[in-house]
């Protein structure tokens, strides 16, 4: 008996599945490298999992790589190149600074236009995920926007919000300890959590507290900071404000403000005192030492790891996942000095990333649900410089996330989203009563009647593209298989695949009726093509509907 | 005078009136009790949490009039303008904010029970630890990952959601009004609880699914989804139906955009218990309460961002209130808000509030026993940056009342719901509370003196009760913790000293609190 089946054999006596929330069993694999035979699956889950779903043309991208190529070409991001956010709002409000199409980071802040260009920056926020390439580049931008959460709502100046957003694409597969320097002294942070108001006479804990609750050491058992050490962090910071006057806005220091007295930290952090500075440097000086000292406890490169692992892999942690995956990814984390991209590569080249135990247990997130969507039936958009019905079509996913809590640049708190912190229930508040029947009805909605945006353009799924992309459409067998692969993270059960195929081959017909249907389908010289063109595209429709309408669509 | 002297001149001048007052309220007690004897149900019962994410500021919108000076003196840049502050009736010492005229016509109908400094012994001031630890009815050490509201639900529908629906409970166990579903529905093994948005529109879902799930982490996470498209299915058109045949009769409702989101989520719990949905709990929340900057207006504090929330909440709580009684469903709904934590008593200088610890809090309905249960929170003459309110009561002590007056579980059943016996507030005109409310209310209780002050390693306390009973005495540190309990025993009246042990002490202020069940007073210590 090998060791899953013994798994397996374990568990047989368990609650019956209908109980829903059962207590899961183990696995044993840990960091040690992934060296089973390197299959289609393995490549889906893979992407599944580093990026917003696997594309046809992805896969395709990665043909004939091993598992360690494909994972460097995952992290490798020296190709990227994104053209920033535009003005799709000219055709309805006038900008005077920025022509429409132009971009408009650059420009002055316009308390008429600052609305108009933060919906630009929503739509192309979500525009960055369905255009991506495949690395690992957008999945990591939306970990840091979620770990590093602002909320819009909280900043009303698109720029500056830009600018944060820019840190995170900068940074994001950079160093960890640079990011959060960086994000402490971003103007958008300032204002978001109060640092433009820390000053020695009336020093504001709001940075200070959330800086290592939330950013670097979190709320575990091991994280022992006290009050007073929030207090002691939040007078080392002080002095940090943001001049409003300049364009954009930009974070400045002012030593006037900033307490010059030493500061002193509990037993935690070893005692350590935080020599009080005066001038200019002073305020980057004690950040740099407050980083120093939090950096050293172990504890931040754990914390980072488990959420990276609740990220990626599944958000269950058990005493397996701490001492075989997270323990090692954390000291991989520390001897890189806070590099990300060792970690990620230890991860996503590791056995238990690649456990059967591990895939298809992630709940896509809303932007996942939408983007994967798009990118599995290569949804047409407006051409590039159609730019308002273009960014129409972004707010369209906008306004579907809006509806499945996940309004992008507008994190619910400073926490990011429940899904990724919310014990117990963790990915799975993505899924309720309200959302999952809109999930559906998103699905429905584009495959059958699809959204027409002014007179031109519809935004609807072509069955016959996803279709074309697998090898044999004319079997009905292989057609199932590879949809259901493609599509869905778990195997499904014979009597769901006989469901699926009653669909094409309904009353047990035999299998030929479909092959002639089909190829009468695609071959225009036969006699029956244009009927028979329209019944396979109906019976492909239910097909893609019925296999999307299982609750296994839902995992990713 | 001399400290005894003063102590003893001060419990006199308050104790002879109350005693006069007394008789007639032993006499309404009493028959009040009686009376709840008689028909003792949870059936038709409805709870409706209301929820204010971001720590309301107990401090400005439950009113301290007796603290003015020195309320002024702590938080000069956002404190009231004493005379904007509404009046409630029977009472001078303590009023609502000026945007609180609907919530207060409640109270003075009658309907309103306002709990005073409501908390837990060790606050925690980030939100999301807080929040967990009200919706779970944990300790402040210690996470659950269950809620109160989930683990009373499945005492009541046991083995949920095997069999449900079923014929003797077709309805939902407990809504959400909005798209999430809180901690505090989530049950030991499921979650109890359902979100909806719009009660007359549900998507219907097609999942075939199969019973069997492979054994393994995805298999979990698809039967829950499954199990969740299957009760969406079956409870989508139980609400559809009980939104169809209820109705909102009120006229109160705000239309416009001032009147926010809460008023149209009790519109909604209002239409669907009118439509006879049996659903015993609902939750409806209300968000922005974090206020660090611009909580009021610069010049003018009785507008700015606290004020419209309060706004809002009051108008919604009114229109809810006046539909059920219109709609004839009043006697069978009670309401109660909450919110993570109160905020400091010192105000910022963004004219803010930074996170606190306790906090009031607002009961309402038909069967709540009108009137105030604790007293003001006292403020000091001078505060630091770090100054809280001390908690009065356990927050578990309000639930603990509602599952054993409202939902009338027996109180084992509420020990072991909140894993600790906590004793019960006169919430509820049926109160079968363990505190006898008739005997505390004759009884004062004040703190002499503490000498000497500032002291360092002990100090004497001189305490007196008049009518006797259990007190407590408790040190809080100024952030609200409680830092000792010297001792929890039955007194007889009459005077007191204490030692109190302060070795160990950082130098600081502490708050030394004297409580009987439902009063206490306090003084401020400090350490050297």
């Amino acid at each position: 008996m090998n060791r899953r089946q013994f798994l397996r054999f374990n568990t047989s006596a368990a609650a019956p599945p209908t109980e829903g929330l059962r207590v899961t069993r183990r696995t044993n694999t840990g960091l040690e490298a992934y060296t089973a035979s390197w299959t289609l699956d393995d490549k889906l889950h893979l992407l599944r999992r580093a990026t917003f779903g696997p594309s046809q043309a992805d896969l395709k991208a990665f043909d004939g790589l091993t598992a360690e190529q494909m994972v460097d070409k995952l992290l490798d991001t020296s190709a990227i190149k994104i053209d920033p956010p535009i003005n799709n709002y000219g055709n309805k409000i006038a900008d005077l600074d920025v022509a429409y199409g132009q971009t408009w980071i650059n420009a002055p802040y316009n308390v008429n236009l600052e609305f108009a260009r933060l919906l630009s920056m929503k739509g192309w926020m979500w525009s960055l995920a369905v255009n991506q390439k495949p690395t690992v580049y957008e999945k990591m931008l939306l970990f840091w926007h979620n770990h590093f959460a602002v909320e819009m709502d909280s900043i009303p100046i698109a720029s500056a919000y830009y600018n944060y957003y820019k840190v995170l694409m900068d940074y994001g597969l950079g160093n960890f300890k640079t990011l959060t320097h960086q994000i402490t002294v971003d103007p958008a942070m300032l204002f978001y959590l109060n640092g433009r108001l820390n000053t020695k006479n009336a020093p504001d804990e709001n940075y200070a507290r959330e800086l290592q609750e939330l950013f670097t050491l979190g709320k575990g058992p091991e994280s022992q900071y006290t009050e007073d050490d929030v207090k002691a962090a939040a007078r080392v910071l002080t002095g940090f404000t943001i001049n409003l006057a300049s364009s954009p806005i930009s974070s400045i220091f002012q030593s006037a403000r900033h307490d010059t007295t030493d500061k002193t930290f509990s037993a935690f952090y070893g005692n350590t005192i935080i020599k009080g500075r005066t001038g200019i440097s002073a305020g980057t000086d004690e950040l740099k030492d407050l980083l120093d000292m939090i950096f050293k406890k172990e504890e931040v490169s754990k914390y980072i790891c488990r959420r990276l692992y609740r990220f990626f892999v599944y958000y269950k942690i058990d005493d397996n996942a701490e001492t075989q995956v997270i323990e090692p990814l954390a000291k991989i984390f520390r001897d890189n000095n806070y590099e990300i991209k060792p970690v990620l590569k230890a991860l996503f080249m590791s056995a238990h990333f690649f456990d059967t135990w591990n895939r298809g247990c992630v709940i896509k997130d809303p932007l996942t649900h939408s983007v994967s969507f798009v990118r599995q039936y290569q949804i047409d958009f407006p051409k590039k410089t159609d730019y308002e019905l273009l960014y129409n079509a972004y707010g369209f996913h906008n306004g579907y996330m809006l509806l499945n809590q996940m309004d992008l640049g507008d994190p619910p708190s400073v926490a990011g989203w429940d899904a990724w912190h919310q014990l117990p229930i963790y990915h799975r508040a993505w899924i309720t009563s309200d959302s999952l029947p809109k999930r559906n009805e998103f699905q429905d909605y584009l495959l059958w009647i699809g959204h027409k945006i002014g007179t031109s353009y519809t935004m609807k799924v072509d069955v016959w593209k996803i279709t074309q992309g697998f090898s044999a459409p004319n079997d009905a067998d292989k057609l199932i298989n590879e949809a259901c692969h493609f599509l869905l993270p778990v195997n499904l059960y014979k009597l769901q695949i006989e469901d699926l195929k009653e669909i094409l081959l309904p009353g047990g017909i035999p299998d030929y009726n479909w092959t002639d249907e089909y190829n009468a389908a695609v071959t225009p010289s036969y006699p029956n093509h244009a009927t028979a063109r329209q019944s396979v595209a109906l019976k492909l429709g239910y097909l893609y509907k019925r296999i999307m309408n299982l609750s296994e669509y839902q995992l990713s | 005078m001399k400290r005894r002297s003063f102590l003893k001149a001060a419990a006199a001048s308050t104790v002879l009136p109350i005693r006069l007052n007394g008789m007639n309220l032993r006499s309404l007690q009493h028959s009040s009790l009686l009376g709840a004897l008689g028909k003792r149900s949870a059936n038709g019962k409805v709870l409706v949490i209301i929820q204010l994410n971001g720590g309301n500021d107990g401090l400005n919108m439950v009113i301290p009039l007796d603290q003015y000076q020195n309320l002024t003196k702590a938080r000069s840049n956002v404190v009231l303008q004493e005379s904007s502050v509404l009046a409630l009736k029977n009472t001078t010492k303590t009023g609502l904010h000026p945007k609180m005229l609907g919530a207060r016509r409640i109270y003075d109908n009658n309907k309103m029970s306002i709990v005073q400094s409501v908390g837990y012994p060790q606050p925690d001031f980030s939100h999301f630890r807080s929040t967990d630890i009200w919706m779970s009815a944990s300790n402040s050490n210690e996470v659950l990952t269950n809620g109160w509201i989930g683990r009373y639900l499945d005492k009541r529908y046991p083995k949920f959601p095997q069999g449900y629906p079923n014929a003797s409970m077709k309805d939902p166990l407990a809504l959400q009004i909005g798209p999430l579903v809180s901690l505090a529905f989530m049950g030991p093994t499921a979650n109890m609880g359902m979100a909806v948005t719009n009660p007359s529109s549900v998507y219907d879902l097609l999942d075939n699914a199969v019973g069997e799930v492979p054994a393994t982490p995805a298999g979990d996470e698809l039967a829950y989804i499954r199990l969740l498209s299957q009760q969406t299915n079956e409870y989508a058109e139980v609400i559809k139906n009980a939104a169809a045949k209820g109705t909102n009769k009120s006229t109160k409702y705000p239309t416009g955009v001032r009147g926010g989101n809460l008023a149209e989520q009790l519109k909604i719990v209002a239409r669907l218990v009118h439509g006879g949905l049996q659903t015993p709990v609902y939750m409806v929340s209300i968000g922005g309460f974090d206020t660090h900057s611009a909580q009021v207006e610069a010049g003018d504090t009785k507008e700015g961002s606290h004020a419209d929330l309060l706004s809002q909440l009051s108008i919604a709580m009114e229109a809810f209130q006046d539909d059920l009684e219109l709609l004839g469903i009043s006697d069978r709904v009670v309401s109660m808000t909450f919110s993570e934590f109160g905020r400091r008593v010192q105000s910022n200088a963004s004219t803010g509030t930074d996170h606190g610890a306790a906090a009031p809090l607002m009961v309402f309905g038909d069967a709540v026993q009108p009137g105030i249960i604790g007293n003001n929170p006292s403020i000091p003459s001078a505060t630091t940056v770090n100054d809280n309110v001390p908690m009065q009561f356990d927050f578990r002590q309000v639930y603990g009342s509602i599952l054993q007056d409202w939902f009338e579980l027996p109180p084992s059943e509420v020990k072991a719901l909140l894993g600790e016996d906590f004793n019960t507030l006169p919430i509820f005109k049926n109160s079968l509370s363990r505190i006898d409310a008739f005997a505390d209310f004759m009884t004062q209780i004040s703190i002499g003196a503490v000498f000497p002050n500032p002291a360092k390693d002990r100090a004497l306390i001189s305490y007196r009760t008049d009518g006797g009973g259990t007190l407590q005495l408790c040190i809080y540190d100024s952030l609200g913790r409680l830092i000792q309990t010297c001792f929890n025993k039955p007194h007889h009246s009459g005077e007191y000293e204490h030692e109190l042990d302060l070795k160990g002490l950082a130098p600081g202020n502490y708050i030394i609190q004297l409580k009987s069940p439902l009063k206490s007073d306090t003084q401020v210590l400090h350490v050297m």
